[in-house]
């Protein structure tokens, strides 16, 4: 790991500031991925901004019809928050999916998503659920937040400080891991909100996490998953690699997406 | 260089670093507390686990300077020098939980952070499930959920869990 100058703000506004002042300034809460990829020297930001002792940064509450959660809420605290299980099960279960309990006393909602790994689980949930992203700068739909391979709208100098995950009527997300990983080969999460169904996918998509809007029509007129039989998504854009083919990736999806509909159907 | 003070296995502890030493380097080069080991350096294997406030961690992953403030158990924390062993130390020892022992830290801080989250009756399913951070590479784990299992009911018995 190449030297840094560590920084501790007590506030967002202070972090923002240090971002400003330092440029290639890098953030960090649970580090669990900006440490290994330091280790490996393939970062070297000159500055590390530490946001794990930012008070209230990683509050988990229900505001008005949505899950508002903070940005440095730790996955163990997530899935095991009853706050969260009472109002969007499927995240609570989501969370408890990452990794290894150890690696879930760490990780962050806020470094998943500003990382935008594309075998990353909460970007799924987030397109799925049509979460708002709110950064000290700006309100983000996470539509517009994902951009790509390890891509985000983010700014060098905006800070995740929440995200708002509306209320669906019903929701489930079916992972196929990778054994050794534990990453999602495919995820699926899927969302029957009161004006539509999403379903996103993580995994499998070259360019991150995506929409299968062919599913989400069929869904839409009747939520069952015998409704997705005899649909089909294209592996055209989807990742091959030696973990699996693109064509084993789109089978998985229409896989895990008839099972995320029937998990979210048989929720009590 | 960084000043830090935290609390290790019940001790205070203030020291000046680099900032860009991991906790696990800390603890064994620095306090020379060399039960907790390094085995793949990646997150992967668990056999660098400590409990940070009371959770368990990967101290490969985790920057000593962010553990400023707070408090470390390593597995010299959980019985101290010639005290009997820790319930789940005793439990290893017990059902032959190890073979090299290269694994064991990591494994028995892991067995403790589970019996504080999931109580002391723990089906093996469960330590199975939750053991998924920690690999051993000797005894097929039979022995290593044995183990826990029936050091978990130990604990209880010693008003540990």
């Amino acid at each position: 790991m190449y030297a840094f100058k560590y920084h501790r703000p007590a506030t967002v506004r202070h972090a923002a500031n240090l971002l400003q002042k330092n440029e290639d300034a890098k953030l960090i809460a649970g580090g669990h991925t900006l440490v290994p990829v330091m280790k490996q020297r393939l970062a070297a930001p000159p500055h590390l901004v530490d946001l794990s002792r930012i008070a209230g940064l990683d509050q988990i509450e229900i505001k008005g019809r949505s899950l508002v959660i903070g940005a440095t809420a730790k996955h163990a605290d997530v899935a095991a928050s009853a706050v969260v299980g009472e109002a969007i099960p499927a995240l609570a279960e989501l969370a408890g999916l990452i990794g290894d309990p150890a690696v879930r006393h760490k990780g962050t909602l806020g470094g998943s998503i500003a990382n935008n790994d594309p075998t990353a689980d909460y970007p799924a949930a987030c397109l799925a659920l049509d979460a708002t992203i709110v950064t000290n700068k700006r309100r983000l739909k996470a539509e517009a937040f994902f951009q790509g391979l390890f891509t985000t709208a983010l700014e060098p100098d905006e800070i995740i400080v929440r995200v708002a995950f509306p209320l669906p009527k019903k929701a489930a997300y079916v992972k196929f891991r990778n054994q050794a990983s534990r990453y999602a080969l495919v995820g699926v999460f899927v969302a029957r909100r009161p004006s539509e169904v999403r379903v996103a996918v993580t995994g499998a998509g070259a360019d991150g996490v995506f929409r299968v809007t062919a599913f989400e029509e069929a869904l839409k007129q009747r939520f069952s998953s015998k409704v997705l039989d005899g649909l089909t998504v294209s592996a055209e854009g989807l990742n091959s690699d030696l973990h699996g083919s693109a064509e084993y990736r789109a089978h998985l999806i229409g896989v895990l997406s008839r099972r995320a509909v029937d998990a979210a159907n048989n929720r009590t | 260089m960084a000043r830090i003070s935290l609390v290790v296995n019940g001790s205070p502890v203030t020291a000046s670093i680099d900032p860009r030493t991991l906790l696990v380097q800390f603890l064994r080069e620095h306090l020379k507390l060399t039960g907790t080991h390094v085995g793949c350096d990646t997150s992967q294997c668990g056999a660098c686990v400590v409990h940070l406030d009371g959770r368990a961690v990967k101290s490969c992953t985790t920057l000593a300077v962010m553990a400023d403030g707070m408090s470390v158990t390593t597995i010299e924390g959980l019985a101290p020098e010639g005290a009997p062993l820790h319930p789940m130390q005793a439990a290893f020892r017990e059902h032959h939980g190890l073979q090299c022992g290269f694994c064991t830290p990591g494994m028995i801080m892991t067995a403790v952070d589970m019996v504080r989250r999931k109580g002391p009756d723990l089906d093996d399913h469960t330590i199975r499930e939750e053991l998924e951070g920690n690999l051993c590479r000797c005894t097929g784990y039979q022995n290593i959920v044995r183990s826990i299992a029936a050091g978990a009911r130990a604990m209880a018995d010693a008003g540990q869990a």
